[in-house]
């Protein structure tokens, strides 16, 4: 057991890496959106609203297939420039990642915009301040802070959702322990360690997302 | 109360007429994506060669036979654990696999080649028709190295957990940007797409996906057989498991006396792959 556990590691690392790299995507993207969102006007609200509906209403892995071998069979995507893009694995699971992520994560903020008491605004509106800093220094902050425990657990499970990466030949911890076990064929020794490291993770992202709670988050 | 007595009676009825299906039949696991082996067609029922030829051993066994699908990485731990009896998946004899599990006899072999697109830089290497790894020679090793330099820096795509893998794993090529895919399809799509340079697998598997799907998918440098490609296709079936081995290996000679088998590969490949 102790010997596929280095290689487990380095598809650790993989996995961390597609993690940090969509989440840090899919927050702008989410942020974005859920401003779109409580837009007024109705043409930017719809637009946003069915890019949320489309990826959180599909499976996350036939936006992979879809991003994957579906871009790449449209020729004129081929001959483009973004191909040298679409032809890495790596980015087509960056893509899909953080739109999906994307979408969650503006439904996320966008509830925790709706949850803002009207008082706040009204006593910052009483006192002048304008719409726009109203809405960047205190219904943002709040919805951010707000937010947190949900997107505690988006966190968590999109760790889960890059171990989809391996279908489309990446050699994240799903793929290498998939790796030791056509070797092997030991599928319990294989799995079972990718499920520990997978929970020790999940330990960590848990415990940093208490901290960020408790120092940072809202007390109403 | 009453309800949860017939629920639980149910639960029970069911379970004994599951028992009872199973009872004196055997189950025989394929991969079903890998055509003209073994595929399935446009309904979703299981065809190819060797769903043909289970069903035909299984009439000389006079064993009732049910053929289920499993995918490819996780075959042999579904053997081990009971999921099925046998494995008829195009599933070449290795000493590997042979550590783990036992092998009848080879019902049938048929060699392994690189494919490229049309057009690629690689498409005419300049090595023998074929090359047979067991018996070695300077022929073979001057193919090698002519394939060594033809393959360094390409990306090779294979499936993974086969003995196309083993082989590009081997080091006898040198050093390749290797990627490996869950079934075949998906390595001949990304063939076709260009992620791939060059990919490797039996060579009925590109000829048949070249015809069926109309795509300029043709084979390069010389067949392969031997060493790393094991020793034919046979029937994967659990260590301990004797008398069902002794059964498979009978069954085998005779639907080779009778020329079944010679039949069915003709029918499938275009040519006579038994063994």
């Amino acid at each position: 057991m102790m010997s596929i556990f280095p290689n487990l590691l380095n598809g650790a690392v993989i996995t961390l890496q597609l993690l940090v790299v969509s989440m840090f995507f899919g927050l702008i993207i989410g942020l974005i959106f859920a401003i779109l969102r409580v837009n007024k006007n109705p043409i930017i609200n719809k637009f946003a609203y069915g890019y949320s509906y489309f990826f959180r209403g599909t499976p996350l892995l036939v936006q992979l297939y879809l991003i994957y071998y579906g871009l790449a069979n449209i020729e004129l995507l081929r001959n483009s420039l973004f191909w040298v893009i679409i032809k890495e694995p790596y980015w087509c699971a960056i893509i899909a990642f953080s739109l999906n992520t994307g979408a969650y994560t503006s439904e996320i903020l966008r509830s925790a915009f709706q949850t803002i008491k009207k008082g706040y605004v009204e006593a910052a509106q009483s006192l002048g301040v304008t719409k726009k800093i109203t809405f960047y220094r205190i219904q943002l902050p709040i919805a951010i802070k707000q937010s947190l425990p949900a997107y505690g657990n988006e966190i968590i499970l999109m760790l889960k959702g890059t171990s989809l990466a391996s279908v489309i030949t990446i050699m994240d911890l799903m793929g290498e322990a998939r790796k030791v076990n056509v070797l092997t064929f030991k599928p319990f020794e294989a799995f079972v360690t990718a499920g520990i490291i997978y929970l020790f993770i999940t330990f960590i992202i848990h415990n940093i997302i208490r901290y960020l709670e408790k120092k940072y988050g809202f007390q109403t | 109360m009453n309800k949860f007595k017939t629920f639980g009676l149910g639960i029970i009825i069911s379970f004994f007429i599951v028992l009872s299906a199973n009872a004196g039949s055997i189950k025989i696991g394929t991969e079903g994506a890998y055509p003209p082996w073994n595929s399935k067609d446009a309904a979703g029922n299981l065809n190819g060669f060797e769903v043909d030829l289970a069903k035909a051993l299984c009439e000389i066994m006079k064993h009732n036979c049910t053929i289920v699908e499993q995918d490819w990485d996780g075959m042999i731990p579904a053997l081990t654990s009971k999921k099925f009896d046998a494995i008829m998946a195009g599933m070449s004899i290795t000493s590997e696999r042979l550590k783990t599990i036992n092998f009848s006899q080879g019902y049938a072999d048929e060699v392994a080649s690189l494919a490229v697109m049309k057009g690629s830089s690689i498409e005419n290497i300049n090595t023998p028709e074929g090359i047979n790894l067991n018996i070695g020679g300077s022929d073979v090793d001057k193919a090698l190295k002519t394939l060594t330099s033809s393959l360094s820096g390409k990306t090779v795509c294979t499936q993974i957990g086969t003995i196309h893998q083993n082989f590009l794993e081997s080091g006898d090529v040198g050093k390749i940007n290797l990627k490996t895919y869950k079934t075949q399809d998906e390595v001949n799509l990304d063939l076709t797409n260009g992620r791939c340079d060059v990919a490797l697998a039996a060579a009925v598997a590109f000829t048949d996906y070249a015809e069926k799907s109309g795509k300029a998918v043709v084979l390069t440098g010389p067949t392969f057989s031997g060493g790393a490609f094991g020793n034919g296709v046979g029937v994967g079936i659990r260590k301990g498991d004797s008398k069902l081995l002794n059964e498979f290996n009978a069954a085998i000679d005779k639907a080779r006396d009778d020329g079944i088998i010679s039949k069915l590969a003709i029918k499938w490949f275009g040519f006579d792959a038994s063994m």
